[in-house]
Order: C-alpha cells, then sequence, then structure tokens
C-alpha cells in the first residue's frame, strides 16, 4: 500500500502541488489524470522520492524519507516520461540496467534471460542488439518499460507488493502498443502488485483503472472509481472544455475505442 | 590502440547474445594487458642510452654475468633507476588520467568532459606553479616543512580545492547540479590559469624553463621518491573507481533515474569527484600537464566495447598506461639525446587518429 496524507511540493517558491491525499492499493491501477500543468508529475516524482515535500508518504507502511535508495528501489520502479543516453548503449545495456539492484524476484540464475523476456514482453523482441539512440520516440518509451519491469519482475517480493509508477506510459504509443502496456500494467497488478499511472486518455483510464485521481491546479479535485469521477461537469470543471460522458457522435462519425479490442 | 583485426570473430560471437558487448569487452581488456606488456618492454629496451635492458634482465633472472663488467653496472643503473621509475610514473599517470576522463565522462553524462574542461587540472597546475615561483621566497616555511612533497602536495591540493569549490557552488538542498558544475568549472579553469599566468609573469629565466618544460607535460625526471609520494595517492584513487562502474552505467540514465534504480547518486558523485581531483592532482604534480590521454582513451574504447562502465574504466586503464609509455617512448627517441615533451607526442599521434575514427564511426558517436 502506498499512501499519501496532505502532501505539498514548492519549486522555486511556487506552489505546485498542493495538500493532496492519495493512496495506491496492491491489485490496483490507480490513474492520476488532470490537465497539462496540474502537478501529476511533480506528485509522482515527490512520490519517487525525487522532490521535498511536505506531509508525509508511506510506501508499504515504511515513511518514504527514512528510506535509502536501494530500499525504495525494491519497492517500485518508475518509468519517466521520456529517457534520453548520453552514451551509445544497446537496447539490451539498457534494460539490463534493470536488474543493477539486483532484486528482479526471479530465481538467480534466471536473471541473464530477463532483457529478452521484458522485451519480448512490450513487443520488441529483436530489439536487444540495436542502438538505443536508433529507436523512434515510441520504442525507446517500451525500452525504457521494459527495463523499469526487470527491476520489479516479481509484482510480490518477500511477501510484501511491489509497485509501478508510470508517467504518461502510452503517450507515444500507437493504439496496439498502448493496449499492449495496459495489459502488462493490469497483468501486474492481477499478480499482486501496485500500479501508479499519470494517464491522459480519458476512455483508456475509464478501462484500465480501478480508482482514478483527478489534479487541478495542484489539488485533488476528486476521487473515485472511474464511474464515479467520469461525469460531465467533472471534466467541465476540470478540462475547461464541454463534453458529454457516453454520448455517441452524431450520423455516421466513425470512432474507435480502446474498450472495442478483442 | 583499437585492433581492427578483431573485428571479425567478436561480430561472429555477439550473434548469439545480440546486444551483449560483455564478451567482446573481455577480448579486448586481453588484449590491452598484452599490448601494455608490450608497451612496458619496448620502453625498457630503448632510450638515449645503448644501455641493454635484456642483459640487465637476463642478469636479474638467470644470474648470468656479462663480459663486460663495468658497462653491465651502468646498464643496471640506467635500467632500475632511470627507465624503470620512468615507466611506473608513466603507468601510473597515463592509467590515472584516462580512468578520470571516463568517470568524469560518466559523472557529467557528457562526453566532452575531461579533468581538465572543469578546472581540476587547472587547480593543480596553480598550485605546482605556485610552489615552483614562490617556493623559495614567500611559500618558504611551508615548502621547508614538507621538503620534497611540496610540489606534489601544491598540485594535489590545488585540484582537490578547486573541485570543492565547484561541488559547493553546484551543489543547493543537497542536490548538485551536473551542468552548473560544468560551467562554473570552466568559469574557475579561466580564473586559475589568469593566476597561474600571473606567477609565470613573476617567474625569473631558471623559472620559466622548468615551468614550460612542466606545463607541456614530461614523464622526464622521475624517481622512486617521485613515486613513493604519489603513487599511493593514485593507486587508491584508482583502486575505488571499479566500484563506482555500476553507478556510473546507471547515471546515463539521468541522475532521478539512477536513484529510482536503487543508486545512493550523491554519494556516487562525492566520491567520484574525490577520487577524480586526487589522481588528476597527483598525475599532475609529478608529470604536468598531459593532454588528451583523458579524452581519446574512454572515446575510442567506448566504440570498441561499449559505454559500460565496469569494462570501460579498467580498459581505460590499460590503454591509458600503454598509450602514455609509447608516447613517452617516441618523446625520449625521436631527438635524442634531447627530449620532447610528452604532451606534444600524445596530441600530434592522438589528435588524428581520434578525428579519423570520429569520421568513421559518427552514427554511433551522434546520439
Amino acid at each position: 500500500m502506498i499512501e499519501a496524507r496532505d502532501v505539498s511540493v514548492d519549486i522555486a517558491g511556487k506552489r505546485i502541488v498542493s495538500g493532496v491525499d492519495f493512496h495506491a492499493r496492491p491489485g490496483e491501477i490507480a490513474a492520476i489524470v488532470g490537465p497539462n500543468g496540474s502537478g501529476k508529475t511533480t506528485f509522482l516524482k515527490a512520490l519517487s522520492g525525487d522532490l521535498a515535500y511536505t506531509g508525509r508518504v508511506a510506501l508499504n507502511g515504511r515513511d518514504l524519507c527514512a528510506m535509502k535508495p536501494v530500499e525504495t528501489a525494491v519497492q517500485r520502479a518508475v518509468l519517466p516520461q521520456a529517457t534520453t543516453l548520453s552514451f551509445p548503449f544497446t537496447v539490451r545495456e539498457v534494460v539490463k540496467l534493470g536488474l543493477v539492484g539486483g532484486r528482479s524476484g526471479v530465481l538467480p540464475g534466471e536473471d541473464a534471460r530477463l532483457p529478452e523476456r521484458a522485451l519480448a514482453r512490450v513487443d520488441l523482441d529483436g530489439f536487444a542488439g540495436r542502438f538505443y539512440q536508433e529507436l523512434s520516440g515510441g520504442e525507446q518509451q517500451r525500452v525504457q518499460l521494459a527495463r523499469v519491469l526487470c527491476q520489479v519482475w516479481a509484482p510480490v517480493l518477500d511477501g510484501k507488493p511491489r509497485y509501478l509508477f508510470l508517467d504518461e506510459p502510452v503517450s507515444s504509443l500507437d493504439i496496439k502498443h498502448q493496449l499492449i502496456i495496459m495489459d502488462i500494467a493490469r497483468d501486474f497488478a492481477r499478480r499482486g502488485g501496485g500500479v501508479v499511472a499519470i494517464l491522459h486518455d480519458l476512455n483508456l483510464t475509464a478501462m484500465s483503472a480501478d480508482r482514478i485521481f483527478v489534479m487541478h491546479y495542484g489539488r485533488l479535485a476528486a476521487t473515485g472509481s472511474p464511474q464515479d469521477v467520469l461525469s460531465d461537469d467533472l471534466i467541465e470543471k476540470v478540462f475547461d472544455c464541454r463534453l458529454r460522458v457516453g454520448v455517441l457522435p452524431a450520423g455516421n462519425m466513425p470512432f474507435v475505442l480502446p474498450q472495442s479490442a478483442a | 590502440m583499437v585492433d581492427q583485426s578483431i573485428a571479425g570473430p567478436v561480430k561472429a560471437m555477439a550473434s548469439a547474445s545480440e546486444g551483449d558487448r560483455s564478451g567482446r569487452a573481455r577480448i579486448v581488456i586481453l588484449l590491452l594487458c598484452l599490448g601494455l606488456f608490450i608497451a612496458v618492454l619496448l620502453s625498457l629496451t630503448s632510450g638515449a642510452s645503448d644501455a641493454s635492458a635484456v642483459n640487465v634482465i637476463s642478469g636479474w633472472l638467470f644470474g648470468t654475468v656479462p663480459d663486460n663488467a663495468a658497462l653491465s653496472a651502468r646498464d643496471s643503473l640506467i635500467v632500475y633507476d632511470i627507465r624503470l621509475p620512468r615507466i611506473t610514473l608513466g603507468l601510473l599517470v597515463g592509467a590515472a588520467l584516462a580512468v578520470s576522463g571516463a568517470v568524469m565522462q560518466g559523472l557529467f553524462r557528457n562526453p566532452l568532459a575531461d579533468p581538465g574542461l572543469i578546472g581540476v587540472s587547472a587547480g593543480s597546475s596553480l598550485g605546482a606553479v605556485a610552489v615552483i615561483v614562490l617556493g623559495a621566497t614567500v611559500l618558504a616555511p611551508a615548502t621547508a616543512i614538507v621538503g620534497t612533497l611540496a610540489l606534489p602536495l601544491a598540485a594535489f591540493f590545488g585540484g582537490l580545492a578547486t573541485t570543492l569549490v565547484l561541488y559547493q557552488v553546484a551543489t543547493r538542498r543537497g542536490q548538485t547540479s551536473v551542468a552548473t558544475m560544468l560551467l562554473a568549472g570552466i568559469a574557475l579553469a579561466a580564473l586559475a590559469m589568469a593566476l597561474t599566468g600571473i606567477l609565470v609573469f613573476m617567474a625569473d629565466d631558471r623559472q620559466l624553463r622548468d615551468l614550460t618544460f612542466w606545463s607541456l607535460g614530461s614523464l622526464g625526471g622521475a624517481t622512486w621518491a617521485k613515486i613513493a609520494s604519489v603513487g599511493p595517492i593514485i593507486v587508491l584513487a584508482l583502486a575505488a573507481m571499479p566500484f563506482l562502474a555500476r553507478g556510473l552505467n546507471a547515471l546515463a540514465l539521468g541522475e532521478a533515474t539512477a536513484g529510482h534504480l536503487g543508486i545512493p547518486v550523491q554519494r556516487l558523485k562525492y566520491t567520484a569527484i574525490v577520487g577524480v581531483s586526487a589522481a588528476v592532482g597527483a598525475s599532475v604534480a609529478v608529470s604536468g600537464g598531459i593532454g588528451f590521454v583523458g579524452i581519446v582513451v574512454p572515446h575510442l574504447l567506448r566504440l570498441a566495447i561499449g559505454p559500460d562502465n565496469r569494462y570501460l574504466l579498467p580498459a581505460s586503464a590499460l590503454l591509458g598506461a600503454s598509450l602514455l609509455l609509447l608516447a613517452d617512448a617516441v618523446a625520449r627517441t625521436v631527438v635524442a639525446p634531447a627530449e620532447l615533451p610528452i604532451g606534444i607526442v600524445t596530441a600530434i599521434a592522438g589528435a588524428p587518429f581520434f578525428l579519423w575514427i570520429l569520421l568513421r564511426k559518427r552514427g554511433v558517436v551522434d546520439l
């Protein structure tokens, strides 16, 4: 369980996140949604231990402030929005960096094969020998996800659930790979881990998330199940956009929803 | 040197485990060990005098006594007291400069970083020049206490002081900004060079000759005493570096991500900076400013074995040491009995070769 109580973050004297209460349970996908600049990424950075915050964050019952990097790395893995590399690493070398902490959770001898399995999982079979910087943005994002998966391959370790923190994991992906990534997240949760994901696609969010946290101007505007949260009023208030939930387009205008995936 | 002839078998091996260059790295490290051995033998047997190292070594190994005992004693003196200390110093300095370059590049996530760039070398030079110029006057009380150690100590603390100032400038609320450090380093280097310039301006003719030779770098004047004073510092710093390798690898993904992977980033940065300033300070102290090794060696090796620091750091030490020995052998022999400053040799041989490699391997270097 991840619990945040009254978390606020100031950057350069400006309050970016203000008094957010948040929790993520094992077995669930917790989605954070909200307009650009609403503090989603800043909040996730506080949760990851990258930024100083006020309030309290507990990771499986332990105060985040009291944990060393090596301890938090066992409990959760973080996928940033985008990662640039400073040196010409091959895809396999990047994915292998996920194993640097040595707590993937598989049997000791199997670590060596994890990069391949992780790459296959994100649909990048056969990419191991390519140079990272030669890949497209979406492919790079999936390589990073494979690295993150290696770090916490077993969703439960030593009886404790582990967590994936995903910052816009599908923003640069085509629809097929969006579905694959959300399936990976769902599978991770089903096997006892927890997922915290920042998402922009409300349809994908409604389909995958167990609980939605809506952020607006650094505060929590709403929280609850997709059915409770995604209402016409909330969307107008938060996104400043008059949209109606569950209304089909008029006439024969085509529309494609991720929910229709077979 | 990166031997092109090994590319064939290595490529064939790589297909078994695509994208894994650790097998190739091990082969390259083995070849580099062999190369270093050859470089040591070459240095031992070449020089301004015709002293026969072979006779000396065989006498030492098998107890054979050559026909001419007087000549043998002279040869033995040249080998033990001139060539061997010089080779030992070359090994230490070459390894220190190359490894420091590799660590700096990993730390700053910038392939251009080099101890010379962020002012560590400039700070060391300032310390050393201060001792050369002011040693007999203003600094006389201090130099009297530490004796012959004055120069290496001054260079060491000059480098360390520069680095610590840099670190303070770039650290805010426990977070060290590597970008700020790079920029501040350039400013500090300029300041240190200006102060060095003032000292040079104050120097007399004899001091000027010392300074010129020293600033271009040389392994000349290597003695066992000098090695005893700086050797332990360099060896300690080098011994600490392999422990940074995994952390530096993770740092290539960015500081935040390295932290997420469980690396204690702040401690890593601190250790790397102190280690590099110790190694570079000590090297500059005994051999002056030898350029180019810190930037060329890690780059050549990254092209050959990839950027994994677990292999890159030891390989850099081996190649740096070999290159410096070879450069020194050239410096000692081309204009014998005079000597070229070694910095000139490393630059003349290194720069065109480096450009050629860059042009050939552009696709891998461009990010």
